[in-house]
């Protein structure tokens, strides 16, 4: 199984969600999170007084799915998160060692 | 020496318009109330009440950090509420109490004493002229708070006002409003009070700041507003609100009222409007939080302007206002370092002083104004701004001892815990926001 951790921008998600929904990915977590890369930060001014925020609003969508489908997620994701621009984000593949769905127990793929 | 001269040029003319009113005043019986004036005045009562709750506390609320939200909100309700209370105990008589002098009235209505239900003030009912009043003391010991926030106690407010009431605002009340204070009789132009309300509340916080240190981390740590969106909604509140504080100063029903309220919409408006003009000049975005300090910077200065001035007067003072203020707030506090943490000082002592000095130029029959041209508009002018000087004297030194005696009772700065975890927790023990 693989953990795919995506950082995407915050208007790509319906994008996201419908593009994982048609690989037959059946969940998802998805977290408001805050960051920088190579995208600058909004300069803020309020009565004068300037503050630069570095830290960008990203969302962060978390899906774990078995190996064979693993490489479809990344590239599914990739295309729709995509708009060309600095700060459309990155995606993290990492090895899940087990899985447990809490109400049955059962675990590994079937869990998923 | 000159200020002699004045009182009593001031007092001869105060004799002979007695005079020329004496034969009409004669003939009438006892004052009689009148139904739509006790009723207008009753719903500019609560109107100005609105202002402060929920009006004054929304705008301040949301200007701070989310941590001090419930603090900011709950000093306004209380301190306006504990004026309440010290108001029909020893304010209302101070202010408005029958003898007494220029600095002061008399203290025969100590407790409300001999005022009934048929009393009358005016055409309207005593208890209504009263409470009409109350709201203004509560409202300006509130607005003080607004150079405050975010580090004082809140047991320190509640002494700082006691004290500060006391010997600050029901004085200048007493001088602006009540025949016989000082400057009534110096003739000075206050319609609805922005001498004893505004660059009264507007020095007291500037002082109080400067006391009280500024808040940890500032400048250099960002302090962004909370929430624009309930700034703007309490921007709202206190313009609506505002229609009471003004026209209801005209105390009736009446012509001067609708001058009043037709300035209050238009001074506003154009104030509003010019400090984003002001940024947009100065290279920034017109911003939210730009159209709402204009606003209250509008309202500000056609305070003591409504009933004084004409339309295209108002519009122009609040466009002066507004821009004047923008510069006191995001040039000069910064420049001279001071925390007044909700620019208190910046919009309503700077436009306190804008809207008093101009209502001394605008009144002037020449200029639109409802003026009688009696009075030159220079030698008006210097009343006001003998007016507006006195005012700053009383205030900063009133203000000064009422700080210091809140510093020895209750210690005044919350600690550097409490204040970096916000005072919500640490004065309240609630959060704002779960």
């Amino acid at each position: 199984m693989k953990l795919i951790m995506a950082i995407i921008k915050p208007f790509k998600l319906d994008e996201v969600r419908e593009a994982l929904s048609s690989l037959g990915i059946a969940g998802m977590t998805v977290s408001e999170v805050k960051g920088f890369g190579r995208q600058k930060g909004q300069t803020e001014i309020y009565r004068g007084a300037e503050y630069t925020t570095n830290m960008v609003p990203k969302i962060k969508v978390e899906v774990v799915c078995d190996d064979a489908l693993a490489p479809r997620v990344v590239e599914g994701i990739q295309q729709a998160a995509n708009s060309g621009a600095i700060g459309d984000g990155k995606i993290f593949v990492l090895d899940v060692g087990q899985a447990v769905r809490i109400r049955t127990g059962e675990t590994g793929e079937t869990a998923l | 020496m000159t200020f002699a001269r004045k009182l009593t040029g001031a007092a001869l003319a105060t004799g002979l318009s007695l005079f020329a009113a004496l034969p009409a005043w004669a003939q009438e019986e006892a004052p009689k109330i009148d139904s739509g004036d006790t009723a207008w005045m009753m719903t500019s009562t609560v109107l100005v009440l609105a202002m402060i709750l929920p009006g004054l506390a929304l705008f301040y609320g949301g200007l701070t950090r989310a941590k001090n939200m419930l603090s900011a909100m709950t000093q306004i309700g209380a301190v306006a509420a504990l004026a309440m209370l010290i108001w029909v105990t020893w304010g209302y008589t101070m202010a408005f109490g029958d003898g007494g002098g220029a600095y002061i009235g008399g203290f025969g209505k100590l407790f409300m004493s001999g005022i009934t239900a048929d009393a009358v003030s005016g055409t309207i009912p005593e208890f209504v002229f009263a409470c009409f009043q109350m709201t203004f003391a509560a409202i300006t010991v509130a607005l003080v708070l607004g150079g405050t926030v975010e580090r004082i106690k809140f047991s320190a407010v509640m002494v700082f006002g006691i004290v500060w009431l006391t010997l600050v605002y029901f004085p200048i009340a007493h001088m602006v409003w009540a025949s016989g204070g000082l400057f009534f009789d110096m003739g000075a132009l206050d319609f609805a009070g922005g001498t004893v309300v505004h660059i009264n509340a507007g020095v007291s916080a500037l002082v109080a700041a400067l006391i009280l240190g500024k808040r940890k981390g500032y400048p250099t740590e960002p302090m962004p507003p909370h929430s624009l969106t309930l700034t703007m909604v309490g921007t709202g509140l206190l313009w609506v609100g505002w229609f009471g504080f003004n026209a209801g100063s005209a105390l009736a029903a009446n012509g001067s009222a609708s001058l009043a309220m037709i300035n209050t919409f238009v001074a506003t408006a154009s104030a509003g409007l010019f400090w984003m003009i002001a940024e947009r000049v100065l290279g920034h975005k017109a911003s939210a939080l730009g159209f709402c300090s204009g606003i209250i910077a509008g309202l500000v200065a056609v305070t003591p302007a409504a009933g004084n001035v004409g339309v295209f007067g108002a519009v122009v003072l609040g466009a002066i206002a507004s821009v004047i203020c923008y510069f006191a707030v995001a040039k000069l506090k910064p420049a001279l370092g001071y925390d007044d943490s909700l620019d208190a000082f910046g919009i309503h002592g700077v436009g306190g002083i804008v809207g008093a000095i101009g209502t001394g130029i605008l009144h002037d029959p020449s200029l639109g104004g409802p003026g009688d041209g009696s009075v030159g508009i220079g030698a008006q002018t210097l009343i006001q701004i003998e007016a507006v000087l006195t005012t700053i004297v009383l205030a900063a030194i009133g203000t000064a001892i009422a700080v210091y005696v809140a510093k020895a009772i209750t210690g005044l700065r919350v600690s550097t815990d409490v204040e970096l975890e916000g005072l919500d927790l640490g004065e309240h023990g609630e959060r704002a926001y779960n």
